[in-house]
């Protein structure tokens, strides 16, 4: 079974919600819709404060090249055009809407039935539908798709690869995704494939997740024989770009490259349905599955909710020990974010929400470096983050930059396998902040 | 065993002898010519390096004012008027006055004024902590605690109080340098005038939040009133972005917006104390 070679870290993937349906949440009393829930430059707001907006209706524009449409999770009224806080607790402007009933825009299509014959056939269109739909990753990085298939001259893309991998522990909604809508995302790959003009897509699942891969594998041998489901052996960060392609296709992505430089593109799995509920039932993306888990949820669930609920309402609908939760983070347990208050709404990116018994969420005290090299061994882009922290810390900007640290995935690896229990994360993103920047001061200059 | 005991001090010997004949040659050949006055200057300078003056490092400014032959626009800040008035003296020149200066903390969200809603438990740097969230009282202008300012100061004038969690400057040993200043995230920390009879008058919150808001989250927050502005005799406060700003140097210290201040938000820095009236 393939994997990737270098590092990773096996930690205990804790699938609690699993076994859990996807279940549609309820429609929220009122809607946050952050302007900046994708990768890129916020959308600009073309609705206005007392405006009248049906589910799906477009209500802010992604104008720059690296941006996203957003459209009304919910109908109802706009109460105002604002600030709202994002995970960080910093605030972000939002559309406040005021929820009234739960009408639709009349141009998606609701019925149930799989549409099988791909609606759009020109590579373009469907690349114009995607972004006009909105859809971005929602992996985590929420990175616009449409820019993803927009492919810089002089380049060809070889691979299509479909990121099903859910490496990190605890979170299932892409593995839900594959088990309740298998087909649709058959067709939502094969859309992406012609999108690309590639003969051949994979859909890369690990081994923790053997009902997807025989689904799967059973549907792709029926109809789709252009579509090839490869298994993966489990180890984390293989959902890491870079890693999935180093599995699959056992190219390198090099230093300071994109994937597009090895002729791969990834999508996530998740965003590959909302590809095929985009063009075939013309459904913007606004709504996505969130798994809402954790050691003190009494039913960990995975919810089909709008965008734009407040977390606070996940988290009071299914049954949790609030009493003993140390920490509630917004992602899963190796790259989330740890939020600062749950009024925070749910956007595109949010994958899962989780809640940590006190004794997980507790750091332990941190001691000096030994200088054993478990974190070199454990860093899947052969980085040494024991050299790297200890000069971030004493601020050798120009060795952190020699040193590779933009390569840094911020996975987690090194702070996971560390026996001292050192803050190599935290470092190594006090790091990239700065050579990032300086970076960009040189290109100013 | 005499014989090696020789050799061995002969042939070291002669090697000295060589290699200084070497060195000796080669100091004379690159010898670089360099003004004595430099180090002289060098000499009466603090020697911290802070980069206060602009430049990297004290033998920097030493070479500029050397060099320059006057002080227009070089000045150390750490020594203040004292240490260029000695140059001055050494290098026969003018000195030129500056207004003394020193750091203020515009932040009074303290442990009691500003409650901590969430625990951080990342590494001890506000560069960090600024980046990864809004910070433990909810307010996302203000102090996080975490003491990069300590590490960027050069004389031990900055330090956090652990009754209050905020940066404490000792005004004796601040010169002004503004090292704290670039170091934190926030722009908290501000370098103003040391003012007249080392008196000062400033608002003590950058907050942009609402009123309503910042009073949320830190009971001595500036709520942006504009009452202050209004009884300003002297037009030295200005109201942007929701908190009021003091002109240091249009500010003649009357403390009528002291008095006026619903918050306690506009702090006053060595007026001494009112006596209160005796009841008779």
């Amino acid at each position: 079974m393939k994997t990737f070679k270098l590092g990773g870290v096996h930690p205990n993937d804790n699938k609690l919600s699993r076994d859990a349906k996807i279940e549609v949440f309820a429609v929220p009393q009122v809607a946050y819709v952050s302007m900046a829930q994708h990768l890129g430059a916020p959308a600009k707001p073309v609705v206005a404060q007392g405006d009248k907006v049906k589910v799906g209706d477009m209500i802010a524009v992604g104008e720059a090249f690296i941006s996203a449409n957003i459209h009304s999770p919910v109908s109802g009224t706009v109460d105002k055009i604002d600030e709202w806080i994002d995970a960080s607790g910093y605030k972000t402007p939002a559309i406040i809407i005021k929820v009234e009933g739960d009408e639709w825009n009349e141009s998606i299509d609701r019925s149930p039935d799989i549409i099988k014959d791909i609606r759009l056939t020109d590579p373009k269109d469907i690349i114009a539908k995607i972004k006009e739909m909105g859809v971005v990753g929602l992996g985590g990085a929420a990175f616009p798709t449409h820019v993803k298939f927009m492919i810089p001259e002089g380049k060809k893309a070889d691979y299509l690869i479909i990121n099903a991998v859910e490496c990190e522990p605890y979170l299932t909604a892409d593995h839900r995704v594959l088990l309740e809508h298998g087909e649709k995302l058959l067709i939502g790959t094969r859309i992406l494939r012609i999108a690309l003009g590639v003969d051949k897509a994979y859909i890369g699942i690990e081994n923790n997740k053997p009902d997807a891969i025989a689904h799967l594998t059973e549907l792709a041998a029926k109809d789709f024989k252009d579509i090839e489901i490869v298994p993966l052996k489990m180890k984390y960060p293989q959902g890491a770009e870079k890693q999935l392609i180093k599995a699959i296709t056992g190219r390198e992505v090099p230093s300071g490259k994109l994937p597009i430089d090895v002729g791969c593109v990834v999508n996530n799995s998740g965003s590959t349905y909302s590809v095929y509920e985009a063009v075939q039932k013309n459904k913007p993306l606004f709504e996505r599955v969130v798994t809402v888990t954790g050691k003190t949820v009494k039913k960990p669930s995975n919810f089909l909710v709008r965008v734009g609920t407040p977390i606070k309402e996940l988290i009071a609908a299914v049954d949790a020990d609030l009493e003993h939760t140390g920490k509630i983070v917004s992602g899963g347990p190796m790259m989330g974010k740890a939020l600062v208050n749950t009024d925070v709404p749910v956007v595109k990116g949010t994958s899962g929400v989780l809640l940590f018994h006190e004794m997980e969420s507790c750091r332990p005290a941190s001691h000096n470096c030994i200088r054993c090299g478990k974190c070199v061994e454990a860093c899947p882009m052969g980085l040494e983050p024991f050299f790297l922290s200890a000069a971030i810390d004493k601020e050798l900007w120009d060795r952190v930059e020699a040193h590779h640290i933009m390569d840094c995935l911020e996975c987690g690896c090194c702070q996971f396998t560390c026996p001292s229990n050192r803050p190599l994360v935290d470092y190594l993103r006090t790091g990239k902040k700065v050579v990032g920047q300086m970076i960009r001061n040189r290109a100013k200059k | 065993m005499n014989q090696i005991l020789i050799i061995s001090v002969v042939a070291l010997t002669s090697i000295g002898v060589v290699a200084a004949i070497i060195l000796y040659v080669a100091a004379k050949k690159f010898h670089v010519e360099e003004d004595e006055r430099i180090g002289k200057v060098v000499e009466l300078l603090p020697g911290a390096n802070c980069g206060g003056c602009g430049f990297a490092g004290c033998k920097s400014l030493a070479e500029a004012i050397v060099k320059a032959g006057n002080m227009e626009g070089l000045h150390c800040p750490a020594g203040g008027n004292e240490t260029m008035a000695k140059i001055a003296d050494v290098l026969g020149i003018a000195a030129e006055e500056a207004t003394p200066q020193v750091a203020v903390v515009r932040c009074s969200g303290s442990i009691k004024n500003a409650p901590a809603k969430i625990e951080y438990d990342g590494i001890t740097s506000c560069a960090f902590a600024n980046s990864l969230s809004s910070g433990e009282t909810g307010c996302r202008y203000g102090c996080l605690g975490l003491g990069d300012c300590v590490k960027g100061c050069s004389f031990g004038a900055i330090s956090i109080s652990e009754e209050t969690g905020l940066p404490v400057v000792d005004y004796d040993k601040c010169g002004g340098c503004g090292g704290c200043a670039r170091r934190c995230p926030r722009g908290i920390i501000e370098v103003r005038n040391r003012g007249p009879k080392d008196r000062r008058v400033f608002v003590s919150c950058i907050n942009a939040e609402k009123g309503a808001v910042a009073k949320k989250n830190c009971a001595v927050a500036c709520i942006g009133c504009g009452k202050c502005v209004k009884v300003c005799p002297f037009g030295a406060i200005t109201l942007d972005k929701n908190h009021a700003y003091i002109d240091f140097t249009k500010c003649k210290m009357c403390l009528k917006c002291v008095a006026e201040c619903p918050t306690g938000a506009i702090h006053a820095v060595n007026f001494p104390v009112k006596k209160t009236e005796e009841i008779s």
